[in-house]
């Protein structure tokens, strides 16, 4: 369990820093970088909640494909010179975020929680594919989300087609 | 003391306020984006880790991050292909000049 501690602080840390490096940093190409090192990080995070197929997915999604197609956007739009600067609501940006954080907080802590102490599934890949399509499952949303990627593909190559 | 249910909220809560601050105070629309992304897989982090410690054996929780990795696909992609087709006709993609829809 100390292993899994100490494995926690450090990606929590790394992650919390990752992200703040992407919103602080000036050059937006860097930004990408740190989101792809928060997107690994999570994954992380993922493991030491012991969901292993999770964990798989978000390195294939996240950093495989989405931190690519990013990048990928930001070399079509070269705005990189012209900086990653804030807008005038920079401040009340800042208080909104804090005052998420202050409330959001207050609540996590103040709720009792009623922990279960069952040991978790350590292969979860199997369980998640009963829970996804097997009796009184998740088939009918996993069959819209199906769907949806498919509108947005097509959505996306409608848009950015030549005309 | 061990990491427990509140330590994974908490840091899921911090990053959802950092990606709330990006999102809302940035000029460029691809960080805006990506800041978004940022807030997803905060709540993501929240959804597995109540699924981890209070209904370890139901994993729903997992299945509902699954499903907020799927839409997040589909949204970044979406995103992008408006970003990349408003700085087709606009020449930028910085948020504060594309107004627009503007009333």
């Amino acid at each position: 369990m100390i292993g899994l501690d100490i494995t926690f602080w450090i990606l929590a840390v790394t992650g919390i820093g990752a992200a703040l490096m992407l919103v602080l940093l000036r050059n937006v190409f860097r930004a990408a970088l740190c989101l792809i090192l928060y997107l690994i990080t999570v994954a992380g995070i993922y493991v030491t909640l012991s969901a292993d197929f999770l964990a798989a997915v978000q390195i294939l999604i996240y950093v495989g494909g989405i931190s690519v197609v990013i990048i990928v956007a930001i070399m079509l739009t070269r705005e990189v010179q012209k900086g990653n600067s804030s807008n005038k609501l920079r401040i009340p940006a800042f208080m909104v975020a804090i005052l998420f954080l202050g409330v959001a907080g207050f609540a996590l802590i103040n709720t009792p929680w009623q922990l279960s102490t069952v040991p978790p599934l350590e292969p979860t890949t199997s369980a998640l594919a009963g829970k996804l399509f097997g009796e009184g499952g998740f088939i009918l949303p996993a069959e819209i989300a199906a769907f949806l990627l498919l509108a947005a593909i097509l959505g996306a190559i409608v848009l950015v087609r030549e005309k | 003391m061990s990491v427990g249910l509140e330590h994974y909220l908490i840091l899921s809560a911090i990053l959802f306020a950092i990606g709330l601050y990006g999102a809302l105070a940035k000029r460029n629309a691809i960080v805006i984006l990506m800041s978004i992304e940022i807030m997803l897989n905060a709540v993501s982090i929240a959804m597995v880790g109540f699924s981890r410690f209070i209904v370890p054996s139901l994993l729903t929780g997992q299945v509902f991050a699954l499903f907020i990795m799927v839409v997040a696909a589909a949204e970044t992609a979406v995103g992008l292909a408006i970003i990349v087709a408003i700085y087709r006709s606009h020449n930028t993609i910085d948020s504060t000049k594309i107004n627009l829809m503007k009333w």
